[in-house]
């Protein structure tokens, strides 16, 4: 059964991006256990409004788990505790009365703070940007099997193309690196014939573009794949070395 | 080939192929001394006769330490590189993501078996290669006895079975971490492949923790 439940939470504090954070600890009471976790801070942020503070900033767009809009580094988990969901699936009934909850923003240089738990993730658009398309030319609909692919080659890739770009596996990672998101993002054009056209290129110039921006090198810690709401698998990594070295070697 | 500096994935491409050259090292230098717990004899026309001074050795001894500085001198590129990426704010609620404790501590380990290496090269590899190279008073062309001298301490086998344990740490990680990075897993291959690792990493640091520990009781040179 859901109760009603007394918490704590120590939040991230950032006025700007160059400006220092502290954290600022609240207390809440009688949250429902049935609410949401944002739905938490929305009644926190009611609450520091109404004492006439400044609200907590965070990130949020369709509170059902899609967008990829939610970040927080919640009691040393990106997107919480629970394994395969975003913040906004996260619900209160996954802590106790009395709990103090822990809430940072996702940490990394790649990732710039821009106020309380908002960060900069431009970089990933600026990644997709560098090559995670395919250039067709508009016209007439080719019908849809004229290209046979097989059935695991499309579940692979639709696997990968899960990914929402949300950060956490950039979060999650002790070197800053953002390998999953663009070794899925690779994945899910390489696996397919459409996408194949372009490979080497793509995977060239994703990979700079990522470098370029400072995230770190992957170690294959495999911290990524573990906090990945989406379950992107680390199988991508290799795909995504594979193909880089491959496109290099070729030169 | 600059992509293999300026790139991520070709710095780790670097650490990858020098890591697995120097597990294929280790599988030799393994190998040879198991010898030893049979017979010193055959162990010193080896060290003398098959490696020794000749000009193959020195030159398998320069490839061996290109592999060494290259694998290190990466690690510590990519390590620094790394922290930077990771940003000057640390979370207050560390880590509690689980992921096995040596692929977060590959430095650390590496570190540690730096400094054994040191340790290492001077107990038996300055005393046997490196003096006669340089034509040094108090060469020892009697290897196994040289190794018999130095493991009949308790603190040198001690010191020498906790890198044992650090390198298996290091390489259970270590190997198919740089097969992945050379791009060679994928979701089948990935369970095969760690199995692979841990054998390989079992075998040899159990090879060298079961000689030291054999010269140590005595259990060496068995047939003479």
């Amino acid at each position: 059964m859901d109760k009603d439940i007394n918490i704590k939470v120590k939040v991230w504090r950032q006025n700007g991006p160059k400006e220092k954070g502290h954290f600022e600890t609240y207390s809440l009471e009688k949250i429902s256990q049935g609410s949401s976790f944002l739905e938490m801070l929305d009644i926190l942020n009611e609450q520091l409004i109404n004492e006439g503070k400044d609200p907590v900033v965070f990130d949020h767009d369709c509170r059902e788990g899609i967008c990829g809009m939610c970040s927080l580094y919640i009691n040393g988990h990106p997107h919480g505790p629970d394994r395969g969901i975003t913040t906004c699936q996260l619900h209160m009934r996954r802590f106790n009365d009395g709990d103090t909850i822990t809430v940072e923003p996702w940490r990394s240089a790649g990732f710039p703070i821009i106020k309380d738990l908002i960060v900069d993730r431009t970089a990933f658009d600026k990644i997709i940007q560098a090559g995670g398309y395919v250039s067709v030319n508009t016209g007439g609909i080719p019908d849809a099997n004229a290209i046979p692919i097989p059935r695991d080659d499309a579940e692979m890739a639709m696997d990968a193309a899960a990914c929402i770009g949300c950060g956490a596996c950039v979060a999650a990672c002790k070197n800053g690196s953002a390998m999953l998101f663009v070794s899925a993002k690779v994945s899910q054009l390489a696996l397919l014939p459409q996408g194949r056209v372009e490979a080497a290129r793509r995977a060239k110039s994703m990979v700079a573009k990522m470098d370029e921006l400072g995230f770190g090198n992957c170690t294959n810690t495999g911290a990524c794949e573990v906090e990945c709401p989406k379950n992107i698998s680390i199988t991508n990594i290799a795909r995504l070395n594979r193909e880089f070295l491959k496109a290099k070697f070729r030169d | 080939m600059s992509w293999l500096i300026k790139s991520s994935i070709g710095r780790k491409f670097v650490q990858s192929i020098s890591g697995l050259f120097l597990i294929l090292f280790l599988l030799f230098h393994m190998s040879m001394n198991v010898v030893l717990i049979f017979s010193y004899d055959t162990y010193n026309f080896l060290a003398n006769e098959i490696l020794g001074a000749n000009w193959w050795a020195i030159l398998g001894t320069g490839v061996i330490a290109l592999g060494f500085v290259i694998h290190i001198l990466y690690g510590i590129i990519l390590t620094l590189q790394n922290r930077k990426a990771r940003g000057k704010d640390k979370y207050a609620s560390s880590s509690k993501t689980p992921t096995t404790w040596s692929s977060q501590n590959m430095f650390v380990l590496g570190l540690f078996l730096f400094l054994f290496l040191i340790l290492h090269l001077y107990q038996m590899w300055y005393q046997m290669q490196f003096k006669e190279l340089f034509m040094m008073e108090g060469a020892r062309h009697d290897g196994a006895q040289l190794v018999a001298e130095v493991f009949s301490n308790l603190w040198v086998v001690i010191v020498y079975v906790i890198a044992f344990i650090a390198l298996w740490l290091h390489l259970t990680h270590g190997f198919w971490s740089a097969l992945h990075t050379a791009g060679l897993n994928n979701t089948v291959w990935m369970k095969r492949i760690k199995v692979l690792g841990n054998i390989v990493s079992t075998v040899i640091s159990l090879g060298f923790i079961i000689v030291a520990i054999a010269m140590y009781l005595g259990y060496s040179n068995l047939l003479g």
